[in-house]
């Protein structure tokens, strides 16, 4: 591990020296779809209890790093997921991790709202605990009113709990889902451009929930809007795409530095809206 | 950071945490087993569904591959005697019995289902969804229905059994099918396709006739052939109208009695002399023969379109 | 496949001059009577089906009233039209056929879907599909030489042996009857059901699979606790399907049923069916049995009719229906 550590720093890929004791480190992860490359050489690390956000154009390979990370290309044939990805200094596809386990240690927001539509928002909320084999009514409600209540969603739906999640809005349903991610308790949590079919209001909603849950979990998002990323997030990396469309690090920094500083001449052009 | 976090309160989350994730893990076998199980289960239900259809096959092939002669499939059927116990003949008119009641029950079925189909796109009006509704319920009518149908409708009036009647049964048995597919492949024309017919000036009759029905040929022809080859295998509308399983003759006309593969493969398992048993396998398979061509050509058209869709 | 766009009257189209128009208008009004004319005319075949076979049924009714559907005892012979067995031997054989079908159906539709690889899934499902390619009298022919002696000698012995001959698997192992249309009927309604609910299943968004593998969830648990419950209406719906192919089906079953109207006893009774007493004597009845004949022609249009119904209305609302 360490040998390939020094091999990505000596490379001059970009790694995160300012990260003290990260949570989660990747080094030179590639990703392939059948024997195509989608994601390149990265390397980054991720600080536990902060917001690393991914940034770059569409198709530079996003969403390709943070399913990587839950292992939901374990789904798709043909996909290829290489290099050292440590959680905890545990390597999440060889280090002998079952991957029930760790997708519950490394949760998941999508960019769709996707409540469980048969289910009430109570057994939205705690499917993710009965999946894991918690039947303890106790723990179980105990979980959802502390996801809930850091979803912000307690003080609209403690009265309705068995209504379907279908009643609730877009914006809920988005937070219906957090919650539902928070009740499992990971230590990560991943978010796909978790905002991208939410109204502006909604959006907002959320962008003011992530800086609150920063003190529960880690997160990692991925987001088209640059504004959200500054808001936000504590580091952000930002891609791009290679010639070849194979997603690339360009540059991995505190957020400030990202947007004010940044030492990429890409980087630049990017975040000033001049590509992508 | 030991000092840090000896300062910070209890944390109830963490408390939960290390609950959540002794019990996940205490459960992690089980749950893993249950799934294995579950998996395997699923799967073998898969292999249960297959075993049927290699077994008819299989069978239809053992029993009724030794019949499959020259003679068998262009004679004429001669009828065992005391004498001649294993006399069997061939099945020739059956054959062309079967051909030409599908021909003509496609003969009615096709041009009026590309023109119900057009109906059903062009129309949009509560009427035709009334109407689409009807077709639907005819596509789930059972064919002994249609059977009676044609009975009291043509073969009551005309006093006799009759091809022509059981091809009204059967055009009646394809057209809900092959409307639905034409709807749906009218459907998937590019609005582009149409609208540069209708842009050039012409009518839309024009239209309809040389761009759009051209344009959804291929799943036109993807579903009249399905719908062919379920109507070749038709046996219970033919029991009632066709009469004579047991022709022996080549008469073909159309308003007369005719042999047909389904009633002769019903006629043969019923008879009383052995070799007809035996033969009644062998009418199978040439009447299996027949719908599986019609069925797979069917398949690799629409295969080949959905590749060309995709591509 | 929006509905609303595709109608080529709908459109106006820029190039319309007037003097095009005058002639065009004309021909155009023709196109829409000539469409409009076969699809009344077809309406008009539909409503003398319907007609035609409720009028032959009409002096049964009024003359036996509610018996046609409550009289235990059917014997044309006598005259006697009780169509209880009738009605009792179709709706059982189905249920039972479900019994069969419906489990393997929905195994093989999530396997289909969830299991096998891409490459596999196209050519497997067109297997389990050619099922329906083949001819219900091969499936007659089959149950008749092949499953009616492993019914008699093996099935049914063994059945009766593990049963005590308790009910349902009381009775003499006769091979024929209704355990045996039943095997049938599931074979041969098993295509539509594992078609349909494949179709529901896939069109269920992938978002539903992927958010409860994110929570830890096993892929049973995936199957059991998601997509099964979401999928809930259409497959119930694909099931109706099922159960509306096997009320109406005719030759196989009358080939393997046993052929005598009798109140069924048990499993191992032989009995008839409405299509399969309709189909044998249909055409050698005389006027007063035909009426009474029609009449069962007339409940098995309602009980299919109604089914299909019910089973379409299930599966258009998931928005999978494809055949
Ligand atoms: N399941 C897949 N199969 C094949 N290629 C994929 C798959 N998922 C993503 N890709 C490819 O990976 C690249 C990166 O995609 P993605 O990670 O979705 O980009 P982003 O989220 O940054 O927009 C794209 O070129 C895409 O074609
Ligand atoms: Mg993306």
């Amino acid at each position: 591990m360490n040998d390939s550590l020094d091999a990505a720093i000596q490379d001059g890929a970009v790694v995160g020296e300012f990260v003290t004791d990260p949570l989660l480190q990747l080094r030179k992860v590639n990703v392939s779809f059948s024997g195509r490359v989608a994601v390149r050489d990265v390397s980054f690390d991720v600080a536990p209890n902060k917001i690393t956000a991914l940034i770059g154009p569409s198709g530079s390979g996003k969403t390709t790093i943070l399913r990587s990370l839950n292992r939901l290309h374990d789904l798709t044939k043909g996909a290829k997921v290489e290099g050292d990805l440590l959680l905890g200094g545990v390597d999440i596809y060889k280090g002998g991790i079952a991957t029930m386990l760790l997708r519950s240690r490394i949760g998941m927001v999508f960019q769709r709202p996707n409540p469980f539509p048969t289910l009430s928002i109570y057994d939205n909320v705690v499917s993710g605990l009965r999946f894991n084999g918690i039947r303890k009514k106790s723990l179980l409600d105990e979980a959802a009113e502390s996801a809930l209540i850091s979803a912000a969603l307690w003080d609209s739906v403690s009265s309705r709990m068995k209504a379907h999640a279908s009643t609730l809005s877009g914006g809920e349903q988005q937070r219906l889902c957090i919650a539902r991610a928070l009740a499992v308790e990971p230590e990560i949590l991943l978010m796909d451009e978790p905002t991208s079919s939410l109204d502006p209001v909604s959006t907002q909603r959320i962008e003011e929930l992530m800086t609150e849950l920063k003190n529960r979990v880690t997160m990692i998002i991925v987001t088209h809007n640059m504004q959200q990323a500054a808001r936000v997030s504590d580091n952000c990396a930002f891609l791009l795409m290679a010639e070849d469309r194979a997603g690339e690090l360009i540059e991995f920094a505190p957020t400030s530095k990202i947007f004010h500083d940044p030492s990429d001449p890409r980087t630049v052009d990017y975040v000033n809206g001049r590509f992508g | 950071m030991s000092d840090l976090l000896n300062t910070l309160p209890p944390d109830p989350i963490y408390d939960r945490r290390e609950k959540i994730r002794a019990i996940t893990a205490k459960t992690l076998r089980r749950r893993t087993r249950l799934s294995q199980l579950f998996v395997g289960a699923i799967s073998t239900t898969l292999v249960i569904a297959l075993v049927p259809l290699v077994l008819v096959l299989y069978t239809i092939v053992q029993r009724g591959g030794s019949d499959l002669t020259l003679a068998f499939v262009t004679k004429l059927p001669q009828v065992p005697t005391i004498g001649q116990q294993n006399a069997i003949g061939g099945i020739g008119n059956a054959i062309v019995g079967t051909l030409i009641v599908a021909a003509m029950a496609a003969a009615m079925a096709i041009p009026l289902s590309l023109i119900l189909g057009l109906y059903l796109v062009e129309m949009n009006t509560r009427l035709a969804r009334i109407f689409r509704g009807g077709v639907e319920i005819l596509s789930g009518i059972p064919s002994i229905l249609l059977g009676v149908f044609a009975y009291i409708f043509i073969v009551i009036p005309q006093h006799h059994f009759s091809a022509f009647a059981a091809s009204v049964a059967l055009a009646l048995l394809m057209t809900p099918v092959i409307t639905k597919a034409v709807e749906t492949a009218i459907r998937g024309v590019p609005d582009a396709v149409t609208e540069a017919g209708l842009a050039l000036g012409a009518r839309r009759s024009v239209v309809a006739r040389r761009v759009v029905l051209p344009a959804a040929r291929p799943g036109i022809i993807t579903g009249t052939l399905l719908a062919l080859a379920r109507a070749m295998g038709e046996t219970a509308p033919l029991l009632l109208i066709i009469g004579a399983t047991d022709s022996s003759t080549w008469d073909l006309n159309p308003f007369h009695s005719m042999s047909a593969l389904p009633t002769l493969t019903y006629f043969y398992s019923n008879s009383s002399f052995p070799s007809q048993h035996r033969a009644a396998w062998g009418v199978a398979l040439v009447l299996v023969v027949l719908v599986l061509i019609l069925n797979v050509t069917s398949r690799l058209i629409s295969a080949r379109l959905s590749r060309r869709a995709q591509a | 496949m929006n509905q609303s766009t595709k109608s080529l009257l709908s459109r106006r189209n820029a190039s319309d001059s007037p003097r095009a128009k005058g002639a065009r208008g004309e021909s155009d009004r023709f196109y829409v009577w000539t469409l409009r004319g076969f699809a009344a005319l077809f309406s008009a075949i539909l409503l003398e089906f319907v007609y035609s076979i409720v009028h032959q049924s009409w002096p049964a009714w009024t003359h036996e009233g509610l018996t046609l559907l409550t009289g235990t005892t059917w014997n044309p012979a006598n005259s006697v039209y009780g169509g209880l067995p009738l009605i009792l031997d179709t709706v059982i054989s189905t249920l039972v056929a479900l019994l069969f079908a419906v489990p393997v159906g929905l195994g093989t539709a999530l396997v289909l879907n969830f299991v096998l690889p891409r490459r596999l899934q196209t050519i497997t499902a067109s297997m389990v599909e050619l099922l329906a390619a083949i001819p219900s009298v091969v499936y007659g022919l089959w149950g008749l030489y092949v499953l009616v002696p492993w019914m008699s000698t093996t099935i049914q012995p063994w059945l009766g042996r593990l049963s005590g001959g308790a009910w349902p698997f009381s009775g003499d192992p006769l091979g024929a009857g209704i355990m045996l249309a039943s095997t049938v009927l599931a074979v041969m309604i098993l295509p539509t059901i594992v078609a349909i609910s494949r179709d529901v299943i896939a069109a269920l968004p992938k978002d539903l699979n992927e958010g409860a593998l994110s929570l830890g969830a096993s892929r049973s648990q995936v199957l059991r606790k998601v997509i099964l419950p979401s999928a809930k209406s259409g497959i119930l719906g694909a099931i109706s399907l099922g159960a509306g192919r096997a009320l109406g089906e005719t030759v196989a079953v009358l080939m393997v049923i046993g052929g005598n109207a009798q109140m069924p006893r048990s499993l191992f009774s032989v009995g008839a069916t409405l299509a399969s007493t309709i189909a044998t004597e249909y055409t050698e009845a005389s006027p007063g049995n035909v009426a009474a004949l029609g009449a069962l022609a007339v409940i098995l249009m309602v009980l299919t009719a109604a089914v299909n119904a019910f089973a379409r209305r299930l599966v258009r609302r998931t928005g999978a229906l494809s055949s």
